[in-house]
């Protein structure tokens, strides 16, 4: 025992630690609560409302000429005032459900969404030492000028940096359809329990075409790692804009054909999975009240709400990563704004970070403006589109690849 | 009747396959997107109102079908002579009258009734109309107000005097109790 906590690195729990607490609770959640807010303005200026505008930090009341808006666009507090409202509701639980799997549902729709945030490499690195500059002065301010600095090994913008970054995700996202499937079992009624059937049905179809579709990328890559993959776009040119670096070359050009078709399919797919309209059968609020979560209130249902938007941000960032070059800016290497291992300045990994965050909030944005485009497919057509075209497109696209890299090699 | 058989579009393929009907749907949704944009930034002249702070009071038509209320004639005799066909006639049955009798020292005594009670309940009335359309007096009508709100239920019930004080006073229309005739 002593030999084993001998073993283990302070520093890196630390920094894993931190990594933790600011992705999940500085980034995701926040993120989740303005995607809601940025849903209901976007679906509202769609259909030419105005939507949500006016719960503000009352500064009027303490002698300000006006309210905090960013380009006139007020109620900027509304995802507080959503929490408090969800916190403050009354926690109903009907008489008539298995209480115990009525309770484990939401945590088990919330839970893996956040987990599989942990392979996403969210920025390059982060060279702390930049910062010993600063912080020596602040010791010197405070008379202790011993206390220690920051080593110059830069911090990997990832909080597990695993070898089968993509494999995890999916196999871990994947268990979030348990918490749809035991949420309309408990709630013993027969609209959530259609909506459970329906989503674990939708699921298992859609999560076929989502694996193969990254295939071809895994192909071409030769790497599970995402955070190596982000680095190979970051010198090379993104999977999807091969315009820099070796993406120059006659094979990464005649490989965009498939990539295109894998970025396809795994968008759609991603819709499917996540429960986003056009496919939100499990929902479907005009067949089916609500769908899985009708029977739940306050905290609970929010818990559902949150769930699905958290792993729509972490499947845009899977996307982002794979396909769209992850932290890395476009044009990065010609305009000096590229990675470059151990010396890549404290201000660039924070660029990056501001990059990809950016690229996955356009991506959010993306899967809004679907939602109110498209209208819902009916169950047969979902079922028959998952298993008649997309599985077979995606197997094609398999060995389209295969036969274009022997075609035209790589490097 | 004639059956008339819908005959289905006949779709390309790139129309069945989403492509260019999606790019059709994108366009039509950001076009709306951008425009409400524009206007609720300030940046493009708004059709809609913000409603508490704009108001459109002044441009209500005439026959505005607000809050039932009960007038009085330019004598300030109470109009209403308790005759219940309101009551009856009130499809939520949000109405409530109490008649009462005239004294005969009363210089009104001839019209003999006049309500001793007559309650709205506001959570009820759907603003139809059918009072006003209904009263042989010309006693009851839809005013203006539309913004009828309360912090209970009890203060969304109208009695007389507020019904009177909605209503105010009406001239013209009904003369035949007038001592002129
Ligand atoms: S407006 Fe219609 S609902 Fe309201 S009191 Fe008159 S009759 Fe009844
Ligand atoms: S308001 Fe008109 S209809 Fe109603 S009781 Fe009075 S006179 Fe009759």
């Amino acid at each position: 025992m002593g030999h084993l906590l001998a073993n283990i690195d302070l520093t890196f729990l630390i920094a894993s630690v931190v990594k933790i607490v600011f992705l999940t609770f500085l980034v995701i959640l926040p993120m989740v609560a303005y995607s809601v807010y940025a849903e209901r303005r976007f679906s509202a200026v769609i259909q030419d409302r105005v939507g949500p505008n006016r719960t503000g930090i009352p500064l009027t009341l303490f002698g300000f000429k006006k309210d905090i808006q960013i380009l006139g666009i007020g109620g900027l507090t509304q995802p507080m005032a959503d929490g408090i409202k969800f916190l403050l509701k009354e926690d109903f639980t009907p008489k008539s459900v298995n209480a115990f799997y009525y309770w484990l549902a939401p945590c088990l729709t919330m839970v893996p969404a956040l987990m599989t945030c942990v392979v996403l490499p969210f920025g390059s690195e982060l060279r702390l030492s930049d910062l010993n500059g600063l912080l020596s002065w602040v010791y010197g301010v405070i008379g202790m000028a011993d206390l220690p600095v920051f080593s110059s090994v830069p911090v990997p913008s990832v909080i597990a940096d695993l070898s089968v970054g993509p494999l995890y995700t999916f196999a871990i996202a994947s268990l979030g359809v348990y918490g749809i499937v035991i949420a309309g079992w408990a709630s013993n009624s027969k609209y959530p329990f259609l909506g459970g059937v329906r989503a674990s049905a939708q699921m298992i179809s859609y999560e076929l075409s989502l694996g193969l579709s990254i295939i071809p990328v895994l192909m071409v890559f030769g790497e599970l790692n995402l955070t190596k993959m982000s680095i190979y776009q970051d010198a090379n040119g993104w999977l999807l804009l091969p315009l820099w670096g070796e993406g120059l070359s006659l094979a990464r050009w005649v490989l965009w054909i498939p990539m295109g078709l894998s970025f396809c399919i795994f968008v759609v797919a991603m819709f499917a999975e996540t429960n986003r309209l056009p496919f939100d059968m499990a929902e479907c609020e005009t067949e089916l009240v609500a769908g899985y979560h009708t029977e739940y209130s306050s905290m609970k249902f929010a818990l559902f709400f949150l769930g699905e938007y958290a792993a729509m941000i972490i499947g845009s960032g899977l996307a982002v990563t794979l396909f769209l070059g992850g932290w890395s800016i476009p044009f990065g290497p010609l305009i000096g704004l590229g990675y470059s291992a151990g010396d890549t300045p404290l201000w660039l990994g924070l660029l990056h970070i501001g990059v990809f965050l950016g690229k996955i909030v356009f991506f959010i944005l993306f899967f809004i403006l679907i939602r109110w485009t498209l209208p819902r497919f009916r169950f047969d057509q979902l079922m028959k589109l998952g298993w008649m075209v997309m599985f077979e497109l995606a197997l094609f696209n398999v060995v389209l690849t295969a036969f274009l890299m022997w075609l035209v090699p790589l490097k | 009747m004639a059956t008339i058989f819908v005959k289905r579009p006949k779709l390309a393929w790139h129309e069945s396959w989403f492509i260019s009907t999606f790019a059709k749907g994108l366009k039509i949704t950001l076009g709306h997107a951008l425009k409400t944009f524009l206007e609720i930034t300030g940046k493009k002249e708004k059709v809609t109102m913000e409603y508490p702070e704009q108001k459109w009071d002044e441009n209500l038509p005439e026959y505005y079908r607000g809050a039932p209320a009960l007038v009085t004639d330019e004598q300030d005799r109470e109009r209403c002579v308790s005759c219940q066909l309101c009551e009856f006639i009130c499809p939520p049955k949000a109405i409530r009258i109490t008649p009462g009798e005239i004294p005969s020292d009363d210089p009104w005594a001839k019209v003999e009734k006049r309500p001793k009670e007559f309650d709205i309940d506001m959570t009820r009335c759907i603003y139809c109309g059918m009072c006003e359309e209904v009263c042989p007096e010309q006693a009851i009508y839809l005013r203006k107000d539309y913004a009828i709100t309360g912090e209970s239920r009890a203060e969304l019930m109208h009695d007389k005097a507020k019904l009177y004080q909605i209503g105010g006073k009406r001239i013209g229309l009904v003369n035949k109790w007038n001592e002129l005739k």
